[in-house]
């Protein structure tokens, strides 16, 4: 996982609430056997025209909208399914941090697993983003995950919580596995207790 | 801990610490881990990288479903693709020792299914799989919940996981269901009273009078759904019904084990004098057959209302997002959506596959037709069930009607195996989302029950089940 300390990007919106898995990246994109390739399915239904052609009202279409790392959306972003294809296409697209009110929970854990921070912001601070980027769509946020704040030309506009561990962990680029496996000897402590039990 | 009242979670939940460490997740312990060719390829991929083995390969139990064809001709009509995901799984079962009931197993079929009839699935187990709809086996009293490819390849080569302990939410269901409202009518009216996020955080733990007079198909059914109220998992604490309905199946314990383990499984229930992160109460007798009318299983209500009208909502957004749900769906707002035509009919999937749902939609199509123009797919949960549909007969009462019968697998709830609607067709469908494009691109679903799915295929058009009568 590529480390993320802090990110000063412009940013696209999706002012949608309840953006689900299947249009982060429709199931029949998810036949793949690896992870890399998937920025070109992202929100494919939205973006693409069923012959392939992409649609000229999708933002992720517009002329503007290339190399934009942030995402901002509504509420309850990633419902629905545990695909960590879902995380996959966001990052192969190029998007390391989303902005919403709120996330679903597996999406959550997803996303922070795989260099794409989850922020949630307050509805006043929600407010403040969405209003300065229709004020002005290429406005540059900053997402710092070390501070753990998001920034506006400047001004610290929001803070906002990640897990401490989660944070640890992309804040130096670690993955989780590591870890665990250092705990070998517990789990081999837990493994003969229970086989202990009568069924 | 132990001197509190504690939660049935709660119980679940201490009964799985490994280890705790300060400013860190919980390590617990995975009882039971099903995989399936979707989401474990990159899992074994990432174990191959680290030269990792299978921690406790007999944990691990895989399935072919997802991308399967339940045309009865199979492997003629598999693409390439999904043969692809179908071969790398049995490759990588062999090589880490995981037991497959794949494409062509006579125990094969949907993941969700295939654990309860087995016997895999028991009360206070903690189980996962890289899928959402885990949550179906807490109807046996389990904290079972979907994760993430990455965390498929933790269980792999560990056995546990990084987890918060989750905050309980009770959902207490009391009083007797009214005649043709069952447990999908529970799920989608919970759903549409606190919304697709209304559990995010959240376990629920399902109780009440209501409740445990379901049979063990309904619970896993609401169990099943509790992750379209935005909780990970939802459990019923295990009673009699559970322990009959697991005695003697294949990996169900035996003998002396099997009184120990009913023994210890009767302590597994909510104390009384324990507390609830929050509660929702519904009253069984007051539920009506429900039905969605929108783009997720939120937007549902009772099937003889009126379509919701954008200007009734409290805030712009949610107008917004009404009349976009709408649009999708080319409903008008204030419209009955009884009479609504409907194109296909598909009665399967992780929610809606088990018997008892075969048993309940073949009680509406004894002695009548499918409606012309509308498609009707019967789709058994597993190889299991649909033996005992078929030595039941109700394989001839769906084929009499003119609806297919098909083989098992996830088919058109997630559309990844050729059956699926095209686009702006609509579908009553007994599965568990209705998200734009889930059952194919474009298409439109109304969420419902299998009883309300087999009303609509034979009238043609969203039909109030309780005017229908068994055949």
């Amino acid at each position: 996982m590529e480390a993320l300390k802090s990110l000063t990007a412009q940013a696209l919106v999706v002012h949608r609430d309840n953006i689900d898995t299947d249009q982060i990246i429709p199931a029949r994109f998810l036949k793949v056997t690896d992870k890399a390739g998937l920025g070109d399915a992202l929100f494919a239904d939205w973006r693409y025209a069923e012959d392939g052609t992409p649609k000229a009202d999708f933002v992720l279409n517009q002329p503007w909208a290339k190399g934009r790392k942030i995402l901002v959306a509504g509420q309850n972003f990633g419902s629905g399914s545990s695909r960590e294809h879902a995380p996959w296409a966001l990052l192969g697209y190029g998007f390391r941090a989303v902005l919403a009110r709120s996330f679903a929970d597996i999406f959550r854990n997803n996303a922070l697993k795989n260099g794409v921070l989850p922020v949630a912001l307050g509805e006043a601070e929600h407010g403040k983003v969405l209003a300065a980027l229709a004020a002005n769509r290429d406005e540059a946020l900053t997402v710092d995950l070390e501070a753990c704040a998001v920034s506006l030309g400047g001004e610290r506009i929001a803070s906002f919580e990640v897990d401490a561990f989660a944070r640890h962990c992309l804040l130096n680029g670690l993955d989780q596995l590591g870890y665990l496996l250092h705990f070998e000897a517990d789990i081999a402590r837990y493994e003969a207790e229970r086989s202990q039990r009568a069924y | 801990m132990s001197q509190q009242a504690q939660t049935l979670v709660d119980k679940v939940w201490d009964r799985h610490i490994v280890s705790e460490q300060p400013d860190r997740p919980s390590m617990i312990y995975i009882d039971l881990h099903l995989i399936h060719e979707v989401t474990s390829p990159q899992a074994f991929a990432a174990l191959e990288e680290r030269g990792l083995k299978l921690r406790q390969p007999e944990r691990t139990v895989a399935t072919m479903d997802h991308s399967t064809p339940t045309d009865p001709r199979r492997l003629e009509v598999l693409d390439g693709q999904s043969r692809k995901q179908l071969d790398l799984l049995r490759r990588n079962c062999e090589k880490y020792g995981v037991t497959l009931y794949g494409l062509g197993h006579n125990r094969n079929g949907i993941v969700h299914v295939i654990g309860p009839e087995l016997g895999l699935t028991q009360p206070g187990m903690t189980i996962v799989c890289g899928d959402s709809h885990t949550s179906t086996h807490g109807a046996f009293g389990a904290l079972a919940f979907g994760i993430g490819t990455t965390e498929v390849s933790h269980v792999l080569a560990t056995q546990c996981l990084l987890q918060h302990r989750p905050k309980s939410f009770e959902v207490r269901v009391d009083g007797e269901l009214p005649e043709g409202v069952g447990a999908k009518d529970i799920a989608l009216a919970i759903i549409a009273e606190i919304g697709t996020d209304g559990g995010t955080g959240h376990v629920f733990e399902f109780r009440g009078s209501a409740i445990e007079a379901l049979s063990m198909e309904g619970r896993m059914t609401l169990c099943n759904m509790s992750i379209e109220a935005g909780a990970r998992a939802g459990l019923v604490a295990p009673d009699e019904k559970t322990f009959a309905y697991l005695e003697g199946r294949d990996f169900a314990p035996k003998g002396a084990a099997w009184q120990a383990a009913v023994a210890d499984w009767r302590s597994l229930s909510t104390d009384e004098g324990a507390t609830f992160s929050r509660s929702l109460t519904l009253d069984a007798s007051k539920l009506a057959p429900m039905i969605t009318f929108g783009t997720n299983p939120g937007m549902g209500q009772a099937i003889d209302k009126d379509l919701p009208r954008p200007e009734d909502l409290g805030s712009d957004q949610a107008a917004a997002e009404l009349q976009k749900a709408l649009d999708y769906m080319g409903l008008e707002s204030g419209k009955a959506l009884l009479g609504h035509p409907v194109d296909v009919v598909f009665i399967g999937s992780c929610t809606n596959s088990r018997i008892s749902d075969l048993r309940e939609a073949a009680e509406i199509f004894k002695g009548r037709q499918v409606a012309e123009g509308v498609r009707t797919l019967v789709v058994p949960g597993s190889q299991d069930i649909k033996r005992q549909a078929e030595a039941e007969g109700l394989d001839a009462v769906f084929r009499a009607a003119g609806a297919e019968w098909r083989e098992p697998g996830c088919s058109m709830c997630i559309a990844m195996n050729g059956d699926q609607l095209s686009p702006g067709q609509y579908a009553v469908s007994t599965s568990n989302r209705n998200f734009e494009g889930r059952q194919g691109r474009g298409g439109r679903t109304f969420l419902a029950s299998p009883r309300t799915a087999a009303a609509a295929a034979i009238k043609g058009c969203v039909t109030d089940p309780r005017t229908v009568k068994a055949g």
